[in-house]
């Protein structure tokens, strides 16, 4: 199979590319299992890399969230088995200590967040898919992409660590702020676990940093012949804005953090007015700012929750594209979406610091800066909806995700806007309601594309089918139960539940009946929430070694990947594809079938409208 | 295969039902201090919870609208084979509509500069436009690990004179007159909120921030940390009395005056115990 030029029946005619081939960019094949399957510059392999590892990090940091939930709907009920061998100590009788919560939900986000959603957006899809839609071998730096995902390593395994260590890991949230984070004596975990941290963050930062730098390089130099820009499918273009973003922002994170580094370990004060403060310790001026780690911290993770959505924006549009076997909606208004709210999302970070003591004078800009990168998310919205519209939609379970995808973000993206308004805001901010806010663009919108992403490519990525039916019951429980859990945050929410809390019975008004029975539902449906994703790792491993053969198109979809076997050989493509068209001429009139590979040139009665094709 | 479609319109129903329940029902709605659904007590308060049904109302209707379309797409748009297995309605060919791009640009892009501006107003009463931060200040508070100290100013109304009245998680005031309170930190960030009065502002060490609230009805409300700072972040509880009267206020201090003069040799005021681990 891998022998052949292309698949039989869909390639075109064949161009080599002065550029590429046994240039520069070519690296040998592997010869030996240590090479071939561990140490591997190979893009495909490294993609898989990051799939596996994250998808550990995402049970454990699932396995959190229900230490968090049970406490939330039970405060201080021993936990069942957990309690017996986590915290055994018998002055505590069994219950979670105030100080493991902060742990729990600290941990919770930081590995959700850099150590699943990110890796798997980016470094998973992004290095399997990038070559492959392109039409490239490789990466443009094969070394420096298997040096992207080993430095995660160190990252993956202090995390681990740092919950062993003196003191505990990290309890001062992810987002870290000073000077709860820099005083050693603040918090039992601001001993060492908070140093352990801020390491592990950097070495995400590192990989996040050459993982971009290599898809940027990529995708500018590598593309086959014909594949402008413009021809991109839109899979690539969310990383190729994404890998942009992290490039210009990581540099302000990865500042932040040293600067945060050093002020645990080096004794300098960037971000403490008073040093040693905590504890009655006597203070000592020290002229930091604890401002200013928010304006750095919020100037990369305002834009890192864009890293987190753009490519799920790509997922759904290539997988809703194909499952209604219709062109894309708009394809260029699709793009500049995209490229309006990567742009739009590097002046709004402020309106997480609204209520932190800023001038509120800048209130009032990021306010409309907010508000105005609501718009291309709503015209990316109208646009799938569009693409639905007068298609033939199947319902795989890659179709489903990336459905529930858009539905959950509208409701992510709505929610929003109450946070926007700095009004509202007030009385808003550091509530359920944001935690809400966050899990329907988190995981109604980033996991769900993920599932979509995994349903989709999983036979490209391993030769093999997974089992749709079981696709579809892990699809509606998640879906049903997803909503159960996050809806009704948003409710005790503005009823004025703080987040970051372990027992909201300490407050009267939070002992109302109706919230102590939203706590409860909520509680049990996450753990149904949870238990379904069982679904989805049993058919994902049965399916790994014995779903049925895929062959190269099972979808029948056009973009480049699906041109090659399944899975891809080593370097892809014997000869470079030539491209003639967007990835998504589906149901071209006069077509002998409803799908038309980008290798395969338009019936020459068709033109494509410049404006929106 | 359309019915897929239900499971997303259930999953809408099941939202907006909610949110459609919620106004009534005190519990599930914005705190209210009186257990009547719908009511507020500060001033600001009833402004942002003006804007916050507004914001509601105008979201609620696009979440309708594109959720109707989207299920509606589903439904009828969902792949049907005739009798021979062939489809029974291909798919039609179209890139896209510039009109209507443009349509769904503006009346979004209308809505949402509405709504920005619709509420700098209502921000620059509450940040701006009192006169509230000139008034003489009803006590200085600082947020601590983890507890609210509070400092006032004694009989004679100035702070930081022998005759101070030094209170822990207690803040008192009168009802219908604004309260200026200037909010410190003594060791990491903690936020100020009163959720029934809809009031939140971070302390942050190293910087004096003015916040001011009013409340139009007497009791007691409560007070919270919201902002994370450390392991008794969640009890860090503060009681809120409104007073009716000015006199009812003046007797509350007199007494506690009384009191801390009586307690003043045992402890040095400013260090009411610490709550340590
Ligand atoms: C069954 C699934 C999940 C449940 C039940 C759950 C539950 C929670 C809860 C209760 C909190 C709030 C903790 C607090 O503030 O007191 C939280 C925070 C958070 N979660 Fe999840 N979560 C789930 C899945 C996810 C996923 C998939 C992601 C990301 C992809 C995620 C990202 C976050 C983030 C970023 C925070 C913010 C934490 C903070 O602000 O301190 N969660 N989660
Ligand atoms: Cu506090
Ligand atoms: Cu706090």
């Amino acid at each position: 199979m891998s022998a052949e030029p292309t698949v039989a029946g869909v390639g075109g005619p064949i161009v080599a590319h002065p550029d590429q081939g046994e240039g520069e960019h070519a690296h040998p094949g592997a010869t030996n299992l240590l090479t071939k399957y561990v140490f591997s510059t190979d893009h495909k392999v490294i993609g898989v890399q990051f799939l596996f590892s994250s998808l550990v990090f995402f049970a454990i940091g699932g396995a959190l969230a229900m230490a968090i939930r049970w406490q939330l709907a039970w405060p201080w009920k021993p936990m069942p088995i957990l309690a017996k061998w986590l915290w055994s100590a018998p002055a505590l009788g069994g219950q979670m200590p105030p100080e493991f919560y902060n742990k729990l939900f600290t941990m919770h986000a930081t590995i959700m967040i850099f150590f699943v959603v990110i890796p798997i957006l980016t470094g998973a899809f992004g290095n399997f898919l990038i070559p492959l839609m392109i039409g490239a071998r490789d990466m443009a730096f094969p070394k420096l992409n298997m040096f992207s995902y080993w430095i995660m390593w160190p990252g993956f395994v202090l995390v681990v660590w740092s919950f062993f260590v003196e003191g505990g890991s990290a309890e001062a949230g992810w987002t870290s702020y000073p000077p709860l984070s820099t005083q050693p004596r603040a918090a039992p975990g601001s001993l060492n676990g908070q140093t352990l941290w801020l390491l592990a963050l950097l070495c995400a930062g590192i990989s996040s940093l050459t993982g971009s730098i290599n898809y940027i390089t990529t995708i500018v130099m590598l593309r086959s012949p014909g594949m402008k820009m413009l021809r991109m499918p839109m899979t690539v273009w969310a990383l190729f804005i994404t890998a942009l973003l992290q490039a210009f922002a990581l540099p302000v994170l990865t500042s932040a953090l040293l600067m945060q580094t050093l002020d645990r370990v080096a004794g300098t004060n960037f971000f403490s007015p008073v040093a040693g403060a905590v504890a009655n310790a006597p203070a000592v001026v020290g002229g930091g700012a604890p401002l200013l780690f928010q304006h750095l911290f919020w100037f990369y993770s305002h834009p890192a929750v864009y890293v987190m959505i753009l490519p799920g924006m790509g997922i759904a549009s290539d997988v809703i594209s194909t499952f209604s076997r219709k062109p894309l909606f708009g394809y260029k208004p699709m793009v500049v979406a995209m490229a309006a709210i990567a742009g739009l999302g590097f002046i709004v970070w402020g309106h997480h610091m609204f209520q932190s003591g800023m001038n509120p004078a800048l209130g009032a800009t990021f306010m409309l800066s907010t508000m105005m990168i609501a718009l291309p998310s709503a015209i990316k919205v109208f646009n799938w909806i569009g693409t639905m519209w007068g298609g033939r939609i199947q319902y795989t379970s890659a179709m489903l995700n990336a459905m529930a995808f858009v539905s959950m973000f509208i409701l992510g993206g709505l929610s929003g806007i109450f946070m926007a308004a700095t009004p509202v805001d007030i009385h808003i901010h550091d509530t359920y309601f944001i935690v809400g806010h966050i899990h329907y663009v988190l995981f109604g919108g980033s996991t769900f594309a993920i599932f979509a992403g995994t349903y989709y490519w999983f036979p490209k990525i391993f030769g093999r089918m997974m089992n749709e039916k079981l696709g579809y019951v892990h699809f509606a429980l998640s879906f049903l139960f997803l909503n159960g859990t996050f809806l009704f945050m948003h409710i005790v929410g503005w009823h004025g539940h703080m987040r970051r809390i372990p027992d909201p019975t300490v407050y009267e008004f939070l002992r109302a009946p109706g919230i102590v029975w939203m706590n409860q539902f909520m509680t049990i449906c996450a753990f149904g929430l949870g238990l379904t994703q069982f679904l989805f790792a049993g058919n994902f491993f049965h399916s790994l070694f014995a779903g049925p053969i895929a062959g190269p198109n099972p979808w029948k979809a056009n973009s480049l990947e699906w041109t090659t076997p399944s899975p891809p050989p080593h370097y892809n493509f014997n000869t470079l594809p030539q491209v003639y068209h967007p990835p998504y001429e589906f149901s071209v009139p006069g077509g002998e079938d409803d799908f038309l590979p980008q290798t395969r040139p338009l019936p020459p009665n068709i033109t494509l409208d410049p404006v929106m094709a | 295969m359309r019915y897929w479609s239900l499971i997303f319109a259930l999953a809408a129903a099941f939202s907006v039902g909610a949110f459609a329940y919620a106004p009534f029902s005190a519990d599930w709605w914005l705190p209210n201090p009186a257990g009547e659904p719908r009511h507020v007590v500060s001033t600001f308060g009833r402004e942002i919870d003006a804007l916050f049904v507004i914001i509601l109302w105008l979201t609620g209707a696009v979440f309708v609208g594109t959720h109707a379309a989207l299920i509606w797409a589903q439904f009828r748009y969902a792949d049907r084979v005739d009798a021979d297995g062939k489809p029974a309605r291909p798919a039609q060919y179209f890139h896209g509509s510039q009109r209507l791009e443009v349509v769904w640009t503006i009346i979004p892009a209308g809505i949402l500069v509405f709504l920005a501006l619709y509420q700098m107003d209502t921000w620059a009463n509450i940040k701006f436009r009192s006169a509230a931060p000139r008034t003489p200040v009803l006590a200085e508070l600082t947020g601590r690990q983890f507890q609210w100290m509070m400092k006032y100013p004694g009989p004679d109304g100035r702070l930081n004179t022998p005759d101070d009245l030094f209170t822990v998680n207690d803040l008192h005031f009168v009802k219908d007159r604004t309260a200026l309170i200037h909010l410190k930190s003594a060791d990491v960030i903690h936020s100020f909120f009163l959720p029934q009065m809809r009031i939140k502002q971070d302390a942050v060490p190293g910087m004096t921030i003015p916040v001011w609230f009013d409340c139009d009805r007497a009791g007691r409300y409560e007070l919270a940390c919201a902002e994370l700072c450390g392991w008794g972040h969640y009890k860090m509880r503060g009681d809120v009395v409104v007073h009716e009267t000015e006199r009812e206020f003046q007797e509350w201090q007199a007494a506690k005056l009384a009191e801390q003069g009586r307690s003043q040799l045992a402890t040095a005021p400013g260090d009411p115990g610490g709550d340590e681990k």
